[in-house]
């Protein structure tokens, strides 16, 4: 009787498995369908915010570590794929080894970030991470001279799309009597490196480290009598945040074709904070879909324009204006009515309840 | 008599500023001391010091005949010097089972761990009932009994206990003290740091006077406890 019973546990849960990939498979294709080819895009942006999310989630989510200023670590992959595979140096080195190189300098800088900062908690250390995020902007913005590394403010142009042998993902592809077009592949490899890093993640959260991380969030100096290496588990969480975020950076290079220090500022840092709150701070699917909603949410609400044509035959208030108000009513609603986030784990669930009853 | 913990000629520093001078105090293995003073004393930054969470300024600190004055904190741990920290040192957002089993982090010996569990359980009967509930939730004299019973789980051959009465009532002041002699009987030594001079002479065998981070008396505790100069500043004589 038992066995029967798991073995349909295991049945459906193949088949909830298999159902899940398929969805996943043909979400590019149903958006495409039903929304229009932009949403692909911006499908692959959110796939993007979701690796940008989870690295941030092991600094903030797992260890506790208030970090404002983690597009850094997304800038110096962007800006690492751009030297190495753009007309900029004239290199043009593959897609294979530029990735790993931008991640591994992303992580040297988090280390480098964390080194200093060791002794700091919450509001301090979330002021320093702000400062430490600025500086690398600053930096990207006027190091285009004397020496030409960052072209500066107008940033760098023609960067190479990843390209395997003659493969070339931003162009249009027939395979199985379908065409498939740059966004629609480009999807289809975030999606790859997306499901790497939540694998990565749920093993991480389930490990020594990952409570080791949780302990030290919750309380360093117990921590550390209980043998916990405080030091070095705190620069690794700032290092494999900081890998995640280079990764992404380097995707976001190839993906765009363009880079520029206007698209490293404190706003995004703040926003994939957002993401991580919003969604349910250290649960992994609490994270991923903070992350696609914030990311989809803000391009929705530019339909606000046509609603209002609709309603009232007449545009009162520019979408632009309108969307992120409305954006920022949505933020506060969910704080006040979901304290602990939209998918919050069950230990967050718990806390919240608990405290109020 | 060799001591397992010898503090020899300690000092600590914060910026210029001696909380603690020349320190010096032993305790041997098994034994019951305490470090009693006023607040400000000193008191808890000589457990930071010795735990390695602080720095000294001066002089030495060694467990087991070995020096372990400069070692960080988690190799200190590591060692069998258990800290248990001021105001309820546990984490809050773990249920009890997983406070417990974090004192065991440093630890891979897992059927010893698995055995370790089931003793601190028969010692804290209390916490065997609340074993999934987080730990921020409990009361504070259960926050102190699990904080006792994470630093069980890491086998320590000496506990530093940094004021474990500190805002409990008086009956729950009563049973964490009960718990303490019950580790101690079990053959782990105790360095306990307490304002509550009257519990902490009753409950041990040897006793410290800090005065102004400095040790200004010392010696058996009923000694103390007849002390005029200790009755009259500690005892409320």
């Amino acid at each position: 009787m038992s066995s029967v019973l798991s073995l349909n546990k295991t049945r459906s849960r193949w088949l909830t498995f298999g159902l899940l990939a398929l969805g996943l498979a043909l979400l590019p294709f149903l958006v495409d369908a039903g929304l229009g080819r932009s949403w692909v895009r911006l499908l692959d942006l959110a796939l993007l915010y979701v690796i940008l999310a989870l690295g941030l989630n092991i600094v903030v989510g797992y260890a506790g570590l208030l970090d404002l200023g983690y597009v850094a670590f997304y800038a110096l992959g962007a800006y690492v794929y751009a030297w190495l595979s753009s007309p900029h140096f004239g290199l043009h080195l593959p897609f294979w080894a530029v990735l790993p190189l931008g991640a591994a300098l992303a992580a040297l800088f988090g280390v480098l970030l964390g080194a200093p900062t060791l002794r700091l908690r919450g509001d301090y250390l979330a002021i320093v991470t702000l400062g430490f995020g600025e500086i690398i902007r600053i930096f990207l913005n006027n190091l285009n001279a004397p020496v030409n590394i960052t072209n500066g403010p107008q940033g760098i142009n023609l960067i190479d799309p990843v390209r395997l042998g003659s493969f070339d993902l931003s162009q249009p592809h027939a395979l199985f009597g379908y065409t498939f077009t740059g966004i629609h592949l480009t999807y289809y490899l975030f999606l790859l490196f997306t499901l790497m890093v939540i694998f990565i993640s749920m093993r991480l959260e389930d490990s020594r480290i990952g409570r080791a991380w949780v302990a030290i969030r919750e309380d360093e100096i117990a921590a550390a009598a209980t043998g916990i290496n405080t030091r070095n588990l705190k620069l690794l969480a700032f290092a494999m945040g900081a890998t995640f975020g280079g990764l992404a950076g380097g995707l976001f290079a190839s993906f765009q074709g363009f880079i520029s220090p206007e698209s490293f500022n404190l706003m995004e840092s703040i926003m994939i904070l957002c993401m991580i709150v919003l969604g349910g701070m250290g649960h992994i699917p609490g994270v991923i879909f903070g992350a696609v909603v914030l990311t989809l949410l803000p391009e929705a609400l530019r339909y606000t324009g046509d609603w209002q044509r609709n309603l009232f035959g007449h545009v009162y208030i520019d979408p632009a204006d309108l969307r992120m108000l409305l954006f920022g009513v949505a933020l506060v609603a969910v704080m006040l009515y979901r304290p602990a986030g939209l998918l919050p784990s069950t230990r967050r669930r718990r806390e919240f309840a608990d405290a109020q009853g | 008599m060799s001591a397992l913990l010898a503090i020899n000629r300690l000092s600590v520093a914060y910026g210029g500023i001696h909380a603690v001078r020349e320190l010096s105090l032993e305790v041997a293995p098994g034994e019951m001391v305490c470090l009693i003073g006023a607040n400000g004393a000193g008191k808890t930054t000589t457990l930071k010091a010795v735990s390695g969470l602080l720095a000294p300024h001066g002089g030495s600190v060694h467990f087991d005949g070995q020096s372990i004055t400069r070692l960080p904190a988690h190799e200190v741990a590591r060692r069998g010097l258990t800290l248990v920290p001021e105001g309820r040192g546990v984490f809050p957002r773990m249920s009890v089972a997983e406070n417990l089993m974090m004192g065991a982090y440093a630890r891979r010996d897992r059927a010893e761990i698995a055995r370790d569990l089931d003793q601190v359980y028969a010692l804290l009967p209390r916490l065997t009932e609340r074993r999934a509930q987080l730990a921020g939730l409990l009361s504070g004299g259960e926050q102190q009994m699990l904080a006792l019973g994470r630093a069980m789980m890491a086998r320590p051959r000496l506990l530093l206990l940094d004021e474990p009465s500190m805002g409990l009532a008086p009956l729950m002041v009563q049973a964490v003290f009960d718990i303490i002699r019950r580790i101690a009987a079990g053959g782990v030594a105790v360095l306990l740091i307490e304002q509550n001079a009257h519990l902490a002479l009753k409950t041990c065998a040897r006793g410290y006077v800090l005065e102004n981070g400095t040790v200004t008396l010392s010696g058996p505790a009923a000694e103390l406890s007849a002390n005029p100069a200790v009755r009259q500043a500690y005892l409320g004589d």
